[in-house]
């Protein structure tokens, strides 16, 4: 499970110089892509802690509603409490992660395609209440006026500083969760996905197992919702429908869903991809559907796994080794 | 005391009877053999054993501890492990992952401890208890292998790591020797021989009659659902009911 520690330098020279272009990319935007770049930075993030509820083989459709509960609940507490950021976000990651925890009593008695539907449907549930409950959560509107915070004198409004703030909450996140699929934790989850029973035969009881990815997943996705309203100012339950869950099933798939940063690579070269055929209008959606089959259909496992293809076109390193054919 | 105790055990599935009033002991330290023709049951009553089903009547205790009921995860961390028919492993994990993940019992962490690293020395015991049963089944030079790029043998070996790691007081094998050649068999014995010697008692389930005749010190044979016989291997070969069942009547 653990990657291996050769050429520290040569990664740590690597790791600063996409930290520093990261850090001046805002600089070149227009105002436009300034905004894009702050809800690429975020949707990493929901994608990120996506793979971890997936990494038991369960794929749920209600990780976008996940998002809207923690956006929901940073809009109650700024709009109630004037809560600042510090405490927002981490209780829109408390509040997402309590409702998954409570969903997992119906929901994790199904598996595969039966959670699959289970979730889609406990979504739509949550998603309708924001639309009928409208005293609380303003109805199909949704909650406005959810100010940008002022943090040292620094105000979020500016997206810039708000770029760095949420880069920095995003790469805390992903330290959090790498960190959680590359230790025991993670293994164990592997070991479900892969053969359930005889994960159970030497103890490990998958059922708490699936709910700890279920539950930490959508803390992860909560505080990315948080993220996201704090900078819009405003929430409506049409941010958070089956459609959006949909892209983020396409992020994760067309990435690459084997490898740690897999779905990272999915969104960052989808959401680029989708902004430079803006110019085509009308043809865009289709440019766009074409593309996910044609990857799809050429890289089943994901754009990840481009460079390894590649690699062994030229011949360079060793190619993977092939299975026995046969024991004798 | 019997560490395993079967008290009138019934598995119904519909109007399907499985196992019928099945009643047997197995004592500390021993190797039993359960045997039978196809269809008979063994499997079934491994199943519910292990907590994969409930038994539709009767009791089953270890330790003087009623365990029927309870679930696969919580009879393994007392102390009873199985193993699976075919080749059930972490097909896509390495080998030593493979075997890691049996060491759950005494390595689980949760998500606290392992983000902060505090469950360190924890996991390196763990890893050092993998690499001493690697060493021990004859696998360390495949330990970085995937579990589906090892031959059968191997593959088999890797299983019974998976379950010896979690340090059981009990192992169930079902059917350990099925599809192997000659030298893959007798490779097999020594080492159930040696799981035995460290102090496990086994159970098995098994057709390859020269595996079970010269492992177990006593066997349980089923049929239909039934048991059969009890016996030490010399008893239950000259056994008519049993030469019955397996030949057919024709004597």
């Amino acid at each position: 499970m653990n990657s291996n520690g050769g050429f520290t330098v040569q990664r740590m020279i690597i790791g600063v110089v996409a930290l520093a272009a990261l850090l001046a990319t805002p600089h070149f935007l227009s105002f436009h892509h300034q905004d894009l770049l702050i809800f690429l930075t975020i949707n990493v993030l929901a994608v990120c802690s996506y793979r971890l509820v997936t990494l038991t083989g369960e794929w749920s459709l209600i990780h976008a509603v996940m998002m809207g509960v923690g956006a929901y609940t940073v809009a109650l507490l700024v709009n109630h409490f004037d809560l600042a950021i510090w405490f927002t976000l981490p209780l829109a990651g408390t509040a997402a992660g309590l409702v998954a925890a409570l969903l997992c009593f119906p929901l994790l008695r199904m598996t595969q395609f039966y959670f699959l539907i289970g979730s889609f449907a406990a979504g739509e549930a949550i998603r309708l209440t924001w639309v009928e409950f409208v005293g609380v959560f303003g109805g199909t509107s949704g909650l406005r006026g959810v100010e940008a915070p002022i943090v040292f004198g620094i105000d979020f409004l500016d997206p810039i500083p708000y770029f760095y703030f949420s880069l920095a909450v995003v790469m805390l996140c992903l330290f959090i969760l790498y960190r959680i699929e590359n230790s025991r934790v993670g293994l164990t989850l592997h070991a479900i996905h892969w053969k359930s029973a005889l994960a159970e035969s030497v103890g490990v009881d998958a059922w708490r197992y699936r709910a700890l990815a279920f539950i930490v997943g959508s803390f992860f996705v909560g505080i990315a919702g948080g993220l996201k309203i704090h900078y819009l100012g405003s929430v409506t339950p049409n941010q958070f429908t089956v459609s959006f869950m949909v892209f983020i099933l396409i992020w994760v798939i067309v990435g690459g869903y084997n490898k740690f940063y897999g779905p990272i690579i999915g969104v960052v070269v989808l959401t680029i991809f989708d902004e430079s055929i803006r110019s085509f209008e009308v043809l865009r959606p289709a440019i766009y559907g074409a593309m996910l089959i044609l990857s799809i259909l050429f890289l089943p496992l994901g754009l990840e796994s481009v460079p390894g293809k590649i690699k062994s076109w030229f011949g360079v390193g060793s190619p993977p080794p092939e299975p026995p054919l046969s024991d004798q | 005391m019997a560490i395993l105790e079967i008290n009138n055990v019934s598995k119904q599935f519909g109007g399907l009877t499985a196992l019928d009033n099945v009643s047997f002991q197995v004592e500390e330290g021993e190797i039993r053999g359960l045997i039978g023709p196809n269809g008979a049951g063994k499997s079934t009553m491994f199943k519910n054993i292990a907590g994969f089903q409930v038994p539709t009547k009767g009791s089953i205790s270890y330790q003087g501890q009623s365990i029927e009921g309870k679930k696969p995860h919580t009879i393994a961390e007392m102390g009873i492990v199985r193993t699976f028919q075919e080749t059930t492993l972490f097909q896509e994990l390495s080998v030593f992952e493979n075997a890691l993940v049996g060491t759950h019992i005494r390595a689980r962490s949760n998500v606290f401890s392992a983000v902060l690293g505090l469950d360190r020395l924890q996991q390196e015991a763990a890893s050092e208890k993998v690499m001493e049963v690697l060493e021990f089944m004859g696998l360390i030079e495949r330990k970085d292998q995937l579990a589906s790029e090892l031959p059968l043998g191997s593959q088999r070996a890797l299983a019974l790591s998976i379950a010896l790691v979690s340090e059981p007081k009990v192992m169930l094998m079902d059917e350990p020797f099925a599809g192997m050649n000659g030298e893959e068999t007798s490779h097999m014995m020594d080492l159930t021989r040696k799981v035995r010697e460290s102090g496990i008692t086994v159970v098995l389930v098994e057709h390859d009659m020269k595996a079970v005749m010269g492992l177990c010190n006593y066997l349980t044979v089923l049929n239909f659902g039934q048991v059969l016989a009890h016996g030490t291997p010399e008893e239950v070969r000259n056994n008519d009911k049993v030469i019955e069942a397996y030949l057919g009547g024709a004597k």
